[in-house]
């Protein structure tokens, strides 16, 4: 794990450094650069305006909106159970995630919580979001540096733990399966089987990326040491998730934050990395997918009998008051500060979504470094378009 | 459950009491009410004028390191009241569309930690080493309120507050650059106001109705259960 100290790692900085020299001594006229609104990189809409002194980029500015579907005006308009099915399409790649903050807002509000067996079964899911988002991060990583088969066997493994989400809540992308007090169904049979033998595909998996990424060449010079975050600009931006544990700050909400879930009864470990660099964000998540993978496992052998529903009225009118619940997403920290007025609607919902608060460091971060590196800073940042613009 | 009290055992509630007693120490009058939800979360509400410094004061003295989110709340009572609803909402919410016939407000039904005023500006912050969070509240008065901007303390309120301008109509003083986020620079008018229609419900009634599913275990013909009584705001 030698970093900047790195000797191949000095050459590389001096190079750029020359390049610099060369540009400064040149003349260059400036140029703006528009990357986006469609490319590869930004999954999604991203577009990203960049104003280039030769290579360098001087400033960077996201243009965001293309996909604002503008989720907390329309939270006002629907009822407490229909709100899920919104905030599904957030981060659609982790959507069961996203419906587990705001259930817990809703339960905490209430007064409901859910049964034992509920909540083990929520963190089971939870965790599964986990994998399949973060699978997807990491064969995408490679393509942006120009290494194409990562991605294939992310989507190939993917699929199984796609496949397992589905049969619990007959929904691939869009779950819908979390409820007020509990789970809309219980766990279909043989399928706690059928997942520990998906986990080992996951572990095969990261094994896989260890070999073929992790210790590529290529790879290591173009993510050491390229787009550090320092620990308190990180903070001082909200960054969350594996982009400030990369920077070293040991704070994870799953074990932090003490809410609904399960992960206080498993052991395992939150992984950080000092770096900073966007070898540490890739490195931090590799780790963490194989973590998760135990998570499962553990969930799996401990899974409580007892009902998944606690009793709540049918038609739910959620008490006047606030509460804000925020939990460890696979793109950060994601959090809904809901404010009801005793209604069958919440009054106001504030979406506090992990890509917002990542993405909008990338002005500051960008500053300095090199085009080709813009692409892979944003890609070890990761985030989903839907989790900027909600 | 018992998992679930053992972790709110971490931010303890005197950590809570001893921030707020630190913000009322160094705010004087500018804390104007603060609320302590035992075991859960604490709110303080701070007049505009001692925003900045509240943001200030956390930050520096009590380790508020991490920005979470700024926004604002909207408190005025839609104009619309439920018309926009489908007929099985309409018939839900009666006794609830009758107060909201639709009066000139003067005073506003305000949340946790009160309020006053029609807007209130809302954030958040944390502690990333002692694990602790806090809700920060402050009245804007007027019709279309400034507020001064939280860039200077922290870096990330910058696109937040520029979300909370277009949505809501809050000026931030001292923003780098208060232009639009998500909508198209021509657009007119602060979506998130509750005085702003949501147009598709205009063109088109609602055509969903109220889940009433039947829970697991439960019989068709169980009435509403008791156990969602009386929280206090």
């Amino acid at each position: 794990m030698t970093a900047l100290g790195d000797t191949r790692q000095l050459a590389y900085i001096a190079g750029q450094a020359s390049d610099a020299r060369v540009n400064v001594e040149i003349e260059t006229e400036g140029m703006t650069l528009n990357i986006g609104p469609q490319h590869p990189a930004t999954h999604g809409t991203l577009r990203v305006i960049v104003k280039l002194d030769g290579e360098r980029v001087v400033a960077a500015e996201p243009v965001m909106g293309y996909m604002h579907r503008g989720y907390e005006k329309l939270s006002e308009v629907r009822t407490y159970p229909q709100v899920t099915t919104l905030v599904n399409r957030i981060d659609w790649l982790g959507s069961f995630a996203n419906e587990v903050p705001f259930i817990l807002a809703a339960e905490r509000l209430m007064e409901v919580e859910a049964p034992p067996r509920a909540r083990w079964i929520r963190t089971a899911l939870f965790e599964l979001s986990r994998i399949a988002n973060v699978v997807l991060f990491l064969g995408d990583m490679g393509v942006q540096l120009g290494a194409v088969t990562p991605v294939f066997f992310a989507f190939r493994d993917r699929e199984f733990v796609l496949n397992q989400i589905e049969a619990v809540t007959g929904g691939r992308f869009h779950p819908n399966f979390d409820r007020i007090g509990g789970l809309k169904d219980d766990l279909p049979k043989g399928w706690i089987e059928e997942t520990k033998g998906v986990l080992g595909r996951i572990r095969r998996f990261c094994d896989e990326m260890e070999d073929l990424v992790t210790g590529n060449e290529i790879f290591q010079a173009r993510t050491r040491g390229i787009g550090v975050i320092p620990a308190d600009v990180g903070l001082a931006y909200g960054l969350s998730g594996a982009n400030i544990r990369a920077s070293g700050v040991d704070w994870d909400l799953r074990r932090d934050g003490g809410v609904g879930l399960v992960h206080d009864q498993l052991d395992w470990k939150v992984w950080t990395h000092p770096d900073g660099d966007s070898f540490a964000r890739y490195w931090v998540r590799l780790q963490e997918v194989r973590e998760a993978c135990d998570i499962v496992e553990q969930v799996l052998d401990g899974i409580p009998s007892g009902p998944v529903m606690a009793k709540v009225p049918r038609i739910i009118k959620v008490p006047a008051g606030e509460a804000y619940v925020e939990t460890e997403n696979p793109l950060g920290v994601m959090g809904y500060y809901v404010v009801s007025k005793g209604d069958l609607v919440p009054y106001r919902v504030k979406i506090r979504s992990a890509s917002f608060n990542n993405i909008s460091i990338t002005p500051w971060l960008l500053e300095g470094t090199y085009v080709p590196d813009v692409i892979s800073i944003l890609a070890s940042l990761y985030f989903i378009l839907g989790d900027i613009d909600r | 459950m018992d998992g679930d009290e053992a972790a709110e055992v971490t931010p303890t509630d005197e950590q809570r009491g001893a921030l707020v007693a630190v913000l009322a120490d160094t705010l004087g009058d500018g804390l104007v009410e603060s609320h302590l939800e035992p075991g859960v979360d604490v709110w303080v509400r701070v007049t505009s004028d001692a925003w900045v410094d509240a943001g200030r004061v956390l930050r520096d003295r009590c380790g508020m390191a991490y920005f979470d989110f700024l926004s604002a709340i909207d408190w005025l009572p839609s104009p619309y009241g439920r018309d926009m609803d489908a007929q099985v909402d309409a018939s839900l919410a009666e006794s609830l569309s009758a107060e909201e016939a639709g009066e000139t407000v003067t005073t506003y039904e305000t949340g946790v930690a009160g309020g006053e005023t029609r807007f209130q500006l809302l954030a958040r912050v944390h502690d990333p080493v002692g694990h602790l969070g806090i809700t920060i509240k402050a009245d804007l008065a007027g019709e279309f309120p400034q507020a001064d901007s939280w860039t200077p303390i922290y870096p990330g309120a910058d696109w937040h507050e520029r979300e909370a301008w277009e949505m809501f109509g809050i000026t931030f003083r001292g923003h780098p650059n208060q232009v639009h986020l998500y909508l198209p620079s021509q657009f007119e008018g602060n979506p998130l106001r509750k005085d702003y229609p949501l147009l598709a419900r205009r063109v088109k009634p609602w055509p969903g109705i109220v889940d009433v599913e039947l829970m697991p275990g439960e019989d068709a013909d169980d009435e509403d259960g008791t156990e969602a009584e009386g929280v206090e705001s």
